[in-house]
């Protein structure tokens, strides 16, 4: 059967043309394709990978930032109970010192005015005492005016240091 | 496909020119399928397209006297060992696509009973251009065409995605390289690479320019020598690069699994057949796309002959459709072939550069 029988010629140009090709194409075709190929499997993966890294990346900055807030505001929080501390102190403080003044103030008035009752009252004595003295000399002048007025009266004295 | 049709609707037409002309010569001959279907498939040291559009191609022989040249077409279309060329004083003749060498004093050639030459010696070393080789520089031609083509996207960019001729060769190509990592261990593939792209696509180009009528089906990859060559290739890549563990794994199959006492009986048979083994892996390879390559070209011309068996024009509305299948059919044939050729090549590669493990 000639379909089956190999021929010298076939096999002979076959391995050389193949031989060529293969030759041809490892070095101008497979080589650079392949490189190039590679190449951008690199690319890719590595693309990946850093995208990968700043997701993570991210993702840590984002909960940094999270709790920097959060201290933040903690802190405003802190600071806005110390003011107001501060401001109702101030305000205490100032309704004491105020109340003090006062009360010092209404002390010094009463005593101003104690001392000023008393002296009005010593002197409300005196004219009193003015008064009553004038009063009795009148009344002891006309007591004393007879003698029998005179004689009674010492006899009414003393009945009373006698009764004593 | 409207091209396809057309192809086929050409071949057909070119088919019918030949059959009439023979029928004019030599009524009483009957036509002879088989023998056309198989003289088809063979290698022919012309293109014979119709009877009047031949492409003679240069034939070149290796006598005894030295190298003998000459064109095809001094045998005059010739086939049947009738026409004789005489040549530095050496006489030939054409039968049956092979050139014969007449003995001296022959002027004729002469058939036995059996249809066999006696009074000539075939030309063993032909070096002809012939159909196959000249289909094979075509092939080489396109190859290269197509991936220089290719390789030059890569050298303008090579971040971005392949677009035009590499976009369609990347895939393939990236297609290839998974299929070698798949069969050989580690990155022992990278090596062999480049072999594995080229007889995947000088298989897969051959095959798809077999299937072009216009070429008057160039049946390259399914001519034995052809495939010969290209098993013997992976043959000697997997023998040059054998390690241990392959030898290990021919000669002592079944390893620590059993004493030696009980191994032994087992190797006499074993041994015989691993060996073999040995050979007949890169035969089958090349028997099995000679084989596909072939049947498929047998078969369409087989089932166009149907209208010439029948010697009615009015059989093509069965001939045609069913050619038209076939070559769909031999479409992914073409593809199918080249892939479990490179597949296998990858695997028995694989299998030799294999290390120890378990």
């Amino acid at each position: 059967m000639d379909i089956i029988t190999p021929a010298v010629g076939q096999i002979f140009w076959g391995s050389l043309v193949f031989l060529i090709l293969m030759f041809l194409l490892a070095k101008f075709a497979w080589k650079p394709i392949l490189g190039a190929v590679n190449e951008r499997e690199k690319t890719i993966s590595e693309s990946l990978e850093l995208a990968e890294k700043t997701k993570a990346e991210m993702l840590t900055l984002q909960a940094e930032n999270e709790s920097l807030l959060k201290e933040a505001r903690a802190e405003r929080d802190l600071m806005i109970k110390d003011a107001k501390e501060t401001a109702s102190k101030m305000v205490a403080d100032a309704k004491g010192i105020a109340k003090e003044e006062g009360n010092k103030m209404l002390a010094t008035a009463r005593e101003s005015i104690n001392a000023e009752k008393a002296a009005a009252i010593t002197e409300l004595k005196l004219q009193v005492a003015a008064f009553s003295i004038e009063i009795a000399e009148t009344i002891v002048k006309g007591e004393l005016s007879s003698e029998t007025k005179q004689k009674a009266l010492a006899d009414k004295l003393a009945e009373d240091i006698n009764l004593n | 496909m409207l091209m396809r049709g057309l192809l086929l609707l050409f071949v057909i037409g070119s088919s019918f020119a030949t059959f009439a002309n023979e029928h004019e010569e030599g009524e009483e001959e009957k036509f002879n399928a088989a023998e056309y279907a198989v003289h088809h498939a063979l290698d022919a040291h012309e293109f014979h397209f119709t009877d009047d559009i031949v492409i003679p191609l240069p034939v070149i022989l290796w006598t005894d006297k030295g190298i003998v040249t000459f064109m095809s077409s001094a045998f005059q279309h010739d086939d049947k060992g009738e026409f004789v060329v005489e040549k530095d004083g050496m006489k030939f003749v054409k039968f049956h696509e092979k050139i014969y060498l007449l003995e001296d004093g022959a002027d004729a050639l002469v058939l036995n009973e059996e249809h066999h030459v006696e009074n000539a010696s075939e030309v063993l070393l032909d070096f002809s251009l012939t159909k196959n080789v000249v289909t094979m520089f075509l092939v080489m031609f396109l190859m290269l065409l197509v991936f220089l083509k290719s390789a030059k996207f890569y050298k303008r960019e090579t971040q971005i995605a392949p677009r035009g001729i590499a976009g369609w060769t990347e895939p393939i190509i990236l297609f290839i390289k998974e299929l070698a990592s798949d069969n050989i261990e580690g990155d022992k593939y990278k090596k062999f690479l480049p072999y594995l792209l080229t007889v995947f696509f000088f298989i897969l180009f051959g095959n798809l320019l077999g299937l072009l009528p216009i070429l008057s089906n160039p049946n390259m990859t399914g001519s034995i020598s052809i495939t010969l060559m290209l098993a013997m290739f992976t043959f000697v890549i997997q023998m040059m690069s054998t390690k241990k563990t392959y030898w290990l794994h021919i000669f002592d199959p079944l390893g620590d699994s059993m004493s030696w006492g009980a191994k032994i009986p087992l190797y006499i048979i074993l041994l015989p057949i691993e060996v073999l083994g040995i050979f007949i892996k890169p035969a089958a390879l090349m028997i099995r796309l000679f084989a596909n390559i072939t049947a498929g070209h047998i078969i369409v011309v087989s089932l166009i002959a149907i209208i010439f068996v029948n010697q009615s024009a009015w059989w093509s509305g069965l001939s045609v459709p069913m050619t038209l299948f076939i070559s769909g059919l031999e479409l992914l044939v073409a593809f199918l072939q080249a892939y479990i050729f490179t597949m296998l090549s990858a695997l028995f590669i694989g299998s030799a550069v294999e290390s120890a493990h378990e």
